[in-house]
């Protein structure tokens, strides 16, 4: 089996965010970029496919700050291939439409069974990523996928749906799934292994011409939401005093 | 007679004649008939000493076999006193079959260094718990919880995930100028490396705003590095990963060549473990101090303002004490301090009992929940409680807010827990401790 992972790097959350001057993205100069966790769940879910049937797990991201960190994270972590996909303009937002085209665009020449990626990110908590990908592609998408059994032409997958249910469907390969979790926490790549991979690893880089920049969503406005001032209530006073009372108005409540 | 009224009888392998030669003078004896004979050795068949094989080939893996069995690490094992643990019980575990790289043994020792110190046979679980514990992170073994310490390090240079730019922000509550080397270079005496929980933790930038202003009214010549300093990584090491110890390094190499200074200071034990016995061994030389070691010696320059008026009790940590073998430096300043009446617990020195936080069990709480009867900080706090001190009194970043949470789960809210340069900064200014 061939597994194709799309990873994407995002700014990390522990730093606060602050909108850039034009209001357009976030000012991205002082900024630490960190991989996305549901696509490193999708890495997990390659490799544990990988140990299980054996498949080449082949990594693809666009280039964005610290990408390279990511890729060899993943060649150390077991992926047999990494490519770094350039063209676009590292310091922008790629959202996610044109995220897809460019993915898509490497992987018309590629040939891959199973396509894995993050259900969501911080920048696409709408998951449209995946779904995107699967129409450019013209094959099955699956999304929030929480298990992923696979065969040669068919994988089944198990979906989280509301109300705590699973649902398990049977798709044709190839397919393109957006997982949500993968079956085990994602595996820890000793850092003497990344360091190795640093040294002989390599990223193959790919350039990718997008014919239609045109069609692209442009953003209007970026912002923080702006205070109803209805909001919480600030306590104040010596710890104790406010452990007491929080005590208080959880009873006013009849919570207790 | 036995209990009972049975007795066994002595099964030895007799020969029907037998012969015994003397392997000096050739003398012959014989023995056939004789009581008291046992002439084949029984051949014991529950163990082996494969499972060592893997471990002795490991670098610094090979003393573990050399055991034999006395069993003086076991009394003094502080994991043994809430569970089953020390160099002798892993051994024979290991002797039955016992595979350490996948067992959760492996992730409890806290190479607090206590069984070495009485190991006739030199079994140094200091070198052979890392070594095991680096080929299991390899193979996909390490608990979840420090996983994420390891990752979090990697990515941050810090264990607590904070973001690297707000290292320098608890000088802001100083009262005093801190230099950041960074936007000053000029040469300077003191590098001050402030280490994680001293930069992150809030009860840690107490104690670091108390040192700096120590500092201050002692005219030392000081500087942090500010946002460029990352931890030293030795309870990392420790915990397994020398590969992230070995990468902090080359990046904290870098960062202070750019610089001039004499010496450096840290208030974190393993830190200052590192730089004085790992960093040389890479070729890496500096003259590094305990803080406790630098104010020793100007203590007689403090012009105290007040008295503390208290009785206090000192935790010797394992890193300080047995590994570096400074016992006397922190209690010269404890009782500098006017109005402070030490009174030692039954484990101090070089017996001194573990906080549970080195070796990685800083980050493994969770994990140990399930394995140990109780925390060894809970075990500590209950002794320095048993002293009657008022203030349990450390010299360690990772143990104000350790031994402040086991004093609270162990009932003992009324033992204070306080770094030396709180205290010291307090009679200094003339506060009281109890407000
Ligand atoms: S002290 Fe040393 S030789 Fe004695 S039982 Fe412990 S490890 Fe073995
Ligand atoms: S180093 Fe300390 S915790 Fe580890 S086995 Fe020895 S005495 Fe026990």
């Amino acid at each position: 089996m061939r597994i194709v992972v799309a990873m994407r790097q995002l700014a990390d959350l522990v730093e606060e965010l602050e909108v850039n001057d034009e209001g357009t993205d976030i000012d991205r100069e002082f900024v630490k970029f960190v991989s996305n966790e549901w696509d490193e769940a999708a890495l997990e879910e390659a490799l544990t496919l990988k140990d299980e049937l054996g498949a080449t797990v082949t990594v693809v991201a666009l280039d964005e700050p610290d990408v390279d960190q990511t890729l060899y994270a993943a060649l150390a972590k077991g992926a047999d291939r990494v490519v770094k996909l350039t063209g676009n303009d590292p310091d922008t937002w790629v959202r996610s439409r044109e995220r897809a085209q460019r993915l898509a665009s490497f992987l018309a020449g590629e040939s891959f069974d199973l396509l894995l990626t993050g259900v969501q990110a911080a920048d696409d908590l709408d998951g449209q990523l995946a779904g995107i990908l699967g129409s450019l592609l013209e094959v099955p998408h699956a999304a929030v996928v929480v298990g992923v059994e696979g065969s040669d032409s068919k994988v089944r997958v198990i979906q989280e749906m509301g109300g705590g249910l699973l649902g398990v469907s049977e798709l044709d390969l190839p397919a393109v799934l957006g997982i949500q979790a993968a079956k085990q926490t994602p595996r820890y790549a000793p850092i003497s292994r990344i360091r190795q991979a640093m040294q002989t690893g390599e990223i193959s880089e790919h350039e990718v011409e997008l014919s239609d920049a045109s069609a692209q969503v442009k953003v209007r406005r970026l912002y923080p939401p702006e205070s109803t001032g209805a909001g919480a209530t600030m306590l104040k006073g010596s710890p104790k005093e406010v452990a007491a009372e929080i005590i208080e108005i959880i009873k006013s409540k009849g919570l207790v | 007679m036995p209990v009972g009224g049975n007795k066994q009888a002595a099964g030895v392998t007799e020969l029907a004649e037998a012969i015994v030669t003397s392997p000096l003078s050739g003398r012959e004896w014989d023995v056939s008939g004789g009581s008291s004979r046992m002439l084949h050795s029984r051949v014991l068949t529950d163990y082996s000493a494969s499972g060592f094989a893997k471990i002795a080939a490991l670098e610094g893996g090979n003393s573990l076999e050399y055991c034999f069995g006395c069993g003086k690490c076991v009394p003094v094992c502080p994991v043994d006193l809430v569970s089953e643990y020390g160099p002798r019980k892993i051994h024979r575990a290991v002797q039955t079959g016992l595979d350490l790289f996948k067992s959760d043994e492996l992730w409890k020792c806290t190479t607090c260094g206590n069984c070495l110190r009485v190991c006739p046979k030199e079994v140094n679980m200091i070198e052979v718990m890392p070594a095991v514990r680096e080929v299991a992170m390899v193979e996909g073994t390490i608990p979840d919880e420090l996983q994420q310490i390891m990752e979090k390090t990697f990515r941050y240079g810090n264990a607590l995930g904070e973001n690297p730019r707000r290292r320098p922000a608890w000088t802001k509550g100083a009262g005093v100028d801190v230099r950041v080397l960074a936007s000053d270079p000029s040469p300077v005496d003191v590098l001050f490396y402030v280490e994680d929980y001293w930069s992150f933790h809030p009860r840690g930038q107490q104690a670091a705003q108390a040192f700096a202003r120590i500092m201050t009214s002692l005219n030392v010549d000081f500087a942090i590095l500010g946002a460029e300093e990352k931890t030293l990584g030795d309870s990392q090491r420790l915990a397994g990963e020398k590969g992230l110890f070995e990468a902090l390094m080359e990046e904290v190499i870098d960062v202070l060549a750019k610089y001039q200074f004499n010496r450096i200071v840290t208030p974190d034990p393993h830190g200052f473990n590192a730089l004085k016995k790992v960093y040389p061994k890479y070729g890496h030389t500096f003259e590094a101090l305990h803080y406790s070691q630098l104010l020793a010696p100007l203590l007689e320059q403090i012009d105290f303002q007040g008295s503390l008026e208290a009785t206090v009790t000192f935790h010797d940590p394992c890193y300080l004490g047995r590994h570096n073998g400074e016992y006397e430096a922190p209690r010269k300043i404890i009782e500098a301090i006017p109005g402070v009446k030490l009174l030692e617990m039954g484990r101090c020195r070089e017996n001194s009992y573990c906080c549970g936080g080195g070796g990685g069990g800083m980050w493994l709480d969770g994990f140990n929940a399930n394995h140990l009867s109780e925390r060894l900080s809970e075990r500590r706090v209950r002794e320095a409680a048993a002293t009657g001190a008022d203030i349990l009194a450390v010299a360690c970043p990772y143990e104000v807010s350790r031994f402040e949470d086991a004093a609270k789960s162990t009932g003992n809210e009324g033992l204070r827990v306080m770094d030396i340069a709180e205290m010291v900064d307090i009679a200094m200014r003339g506060e009281d401790w109890r407000s």
